[in-house]
């Protein structure tokens, strides 16, 4: 690291008094938008806020959840939930672990879904998880938790990169959907892929699914989701879509880094589910 | 049992396991000739830490498990666990423990979680019987019963062929795991292999013949023994009792059935792996309760569409509160039983890629 030249020290030092005596002067100063304080104080919170929201507004808010489990079992499949379900208008749902080697997991743009999602992702540390949602107004919702792990999850091998015919069932996708109650649809899905980090021990270069797009009668946008390596191999989702009740099947679309296309249609029935 | 990620041996654990030996004075080991990777590792940090720390106590505190025999019949005693996940309070000794008087020498069954507590269990077993080990019995792989392995000959120590091909398997990620979450109790651990395979069949130790059954369902390989002089049966981790069962290698339906054949077996006194030993069938009864009562409700929660998360959090019959760990172990069992209700339960939809 190189020393900043003299004279821009003294110049820095001189504006941050001439900033503290203005601070001193008239705070609170409400026009000045203020970085929140990170209620999981971690240490990469304000270059990952940097990185992730620029310079938009930020609030930490209750209304985005974010659950996990109470311990880990796994640390290749950590199941997480992502719950915005409580803010009005939300563009985009993200989630990302401050400690993890590649931080960001996911993207959602709940377009004609709720701005929830639940998956399973990779670990390599205990780290804070957190899941941020845009609304209209252009502001991040902040929420997360703290994660306690083993290490591990992002460097180790696929369990796929065991088997001789992994390549035999890449793309291979299961999937149920429940019409709820509320006149919503979940969606579950699973599909096969060894989501290689790129960081495994066996040098396999990165291999993942980088998008997936949910979509309903005649084309019709329902979510797009963008994944990233540490979402876990053979990536199992459930989502909560808003869909009418003539929609006969939801198309699903993944697209890895390799060009692997894998098209699949999952039924939507006209089944009551019991879900709350 | 309490441990962590049984299938899945991350190899970045084994550098922060690396960091424990850091702390290691060797002053503590002397008389182990064999200079195995960590006492290596140990002696080169504590050079290092001579050199730059000198003031640091690496003899502070030494951590001691105060075992607490209870008498169950006549030259048989049991070390009860604790009810409770492995910790670095309890030093992972969570699981019981029996102890044999027998006219060939003291029979052990399980050597509990770590190096140090073997070596406490041995000085037990010679101070209770006035004998030497005769024979050291595993009931199976998982950590909180092998660890002690170290204070016993490999020759004496008796199991399954499925659990010393198990501890081949797993045994690493088993440490491992140990080491994170029962830290500086498990100093100077290392997994030793049982040297001998048995079957189902019977041993003479001169007054007591006991009797190994070879059974599965909590792992891919339980040893239940029967003591003919006593009527002692012990169940391994096949029977629970108040203490939430584990199921990270559990196959529930063979479970089901071992339970169902333990519970034929006529005996005076049942003792499972955690918790209280009693006559009767309470444990095998309770067990099975747990295993009914848990894929049950996963199950639903699979067939109602729910995530991982949301089964996570779903209730719990009335009964399970006075079992220990009930929410802890229902939360893993979700785990564990999830992914393959996904993998046979969620029709196949993919489309004929163009």
């Amino acid at each position: 690291m190189q020393r900043p030249p003299h004279f821009l020290i003294k110049h820095i030092s001189r504006l941050s008094l001439f900033a503290l005596v203005t601070m001193m002067a008239c705070a609170p100063s409400p026009s000045q938008a203020e970085m929140p304080k990170d209620p999981l104080d971690s240490t990469m919170w304000e270059d990952l806020s940097k990185r992730f929201f620029g310079t938009a507004p930020i609030v930490f808010d209750d209304k985005v959840r974010v659950v996990v489990p109470s311990l880990v079992e796994n640390q290749a499949q950590v199941p997480v939930t992502a719950d915005a379900r409580a803010l009005r208008d939300v563009k985009k749902l993200i989630v990302f672990a401050d400690l993890n080697p590649i931080t960001h997991v996911l993207t959602l743009s709940p377009r004609k879904a709720k701005p929830y999602i639940s998956f399973r992702m990779k670990v390599e540390q205990a780290t804070p998880v957190r899941a941020a949602a845009l609304t209209g107004d252009g502001v991040w919702h902040v929420g997360g938790v703290f994660l306690d792990a083993a290490g591990g999850g992002c460097s180790a091998p696929a369990m796929a990169r065991k088997m001789a015919d992994w390549s035999e069932t890449v793309g291979q996708t299961q999937a149920k959907l429940w019409r709820e109650l509320d006149g919503s649809a979940r969606v579950r899905l699973k599909v096969r892929h060894p989501m290689d980090t790129g960081l495994a021990t066996d040098n396999t270069p990165a291999y993942f699914i980088e998008t997936l797009k949910v979509r309903g009668s005649e084309g019709k946008a329902l979510a797009d989701i963008e994944m990233f390596e540490p979402v876990s191999e053979d990536p199992t989702l459930t989502l909560m879509l808003r869909l009418p009740a003539s929609t006969i099947n939801v198309e699903l679309e993944a697209r890895d880094n390799n060009g692997g296309l894998f098209q699949s249609s999952v039924p939507a029935p006209w089944r009551q589910s019991q879900a709350q | 049992m309490g441990f962590f990620s049984p299938l899945f041996q991350p190899p970045g654990a084994k550098a922060k396991r690396n960091r424990f030996i850091e702390l290691v004075t060797t002053k503590n080991d002397p008389g182990h000739a064999a200079l195995t990777r960590r006492k290596a590792l140990a002696l080169m940090s504590t050079t290092a830490a001579a050199a730059f720390v000198p003031a640091f106590d690496l003899d502070a505190a030494p951590l001691q498990y105060t075992l607490k025999p209870q008498r169950l019949t006549d030259g048989i005693w049991m070390i009860p666990g604790a009810q409770e996940a492995i910790s670095q309070g309890n030093g992972g000794a969570i699981a019981n423990v029996i102890i044999f008087d027998t006219s060939a020498g003291a029979v052990i069954v399980d050597t509990g979680p770590s190096r140090r507590y073997g070596e406490a269990l041995a000085k037990l077993a010679r101070d209770l019987t006035g004998k030497n080990i005769a024979r050291v019995y595993l009931t199976h792989f998982h950590p909180d019963h092998v660890f002690g392995n170290q204070a016993f000959g490999a020759d004496q120590i008796a199991a399954p062929k499925g659990v010393i091909d198990g501890l081949k398997v797993m045994g690493e990620g088993f440490a491992d795991a140990m080491y994170r979450t029962a830290g500086d109790w498990m100093r100077g651990t290392e997994l030793v292999l049982p040297g001998k395979a048995i079957e189902t069949g019977v041993e003479d130790f001169g007054n007591r013949r006991i009797r190994s059954l070879t059974m599965r369902g909590h792992t891919s390989s339980d040893l239940v023994l029967f003591d003919e002089l006593s009527g002692v049966l012990i169940g391994g981790d096949l029977a629970f009792l108040d203490r939430a069962p584990t199921t990270p290698n559990a196959d529930i339906e063979r479970w089901r059935i071992s339970l169902a054949n333990l519970g034929g077996i006529p005996h005076r006194l049942l003792v499972p792996g955690h918790g209280p030993a009693e006559d009767g069938t309470r444990a095998i009864q309770q067990t099975r309760d747990w295993l009914v009562a848990i894929n049950e409700i996963i199950s639903k929660a699979f067939e109602r569409g729910l995530s991982m998360n949301e089964a996570m959090a779903e209730p719990l019959p009335k009964w399970t509160e006075k079992i220990a760990l009930a929410r802890y172990e229902y939360e893993r069992s979700v785990t564990h039983l999830f992914p393959k209700l996904e993998a046979d339960g969620l029709p196949r939809v993919d489309v004929e890629t163009p």
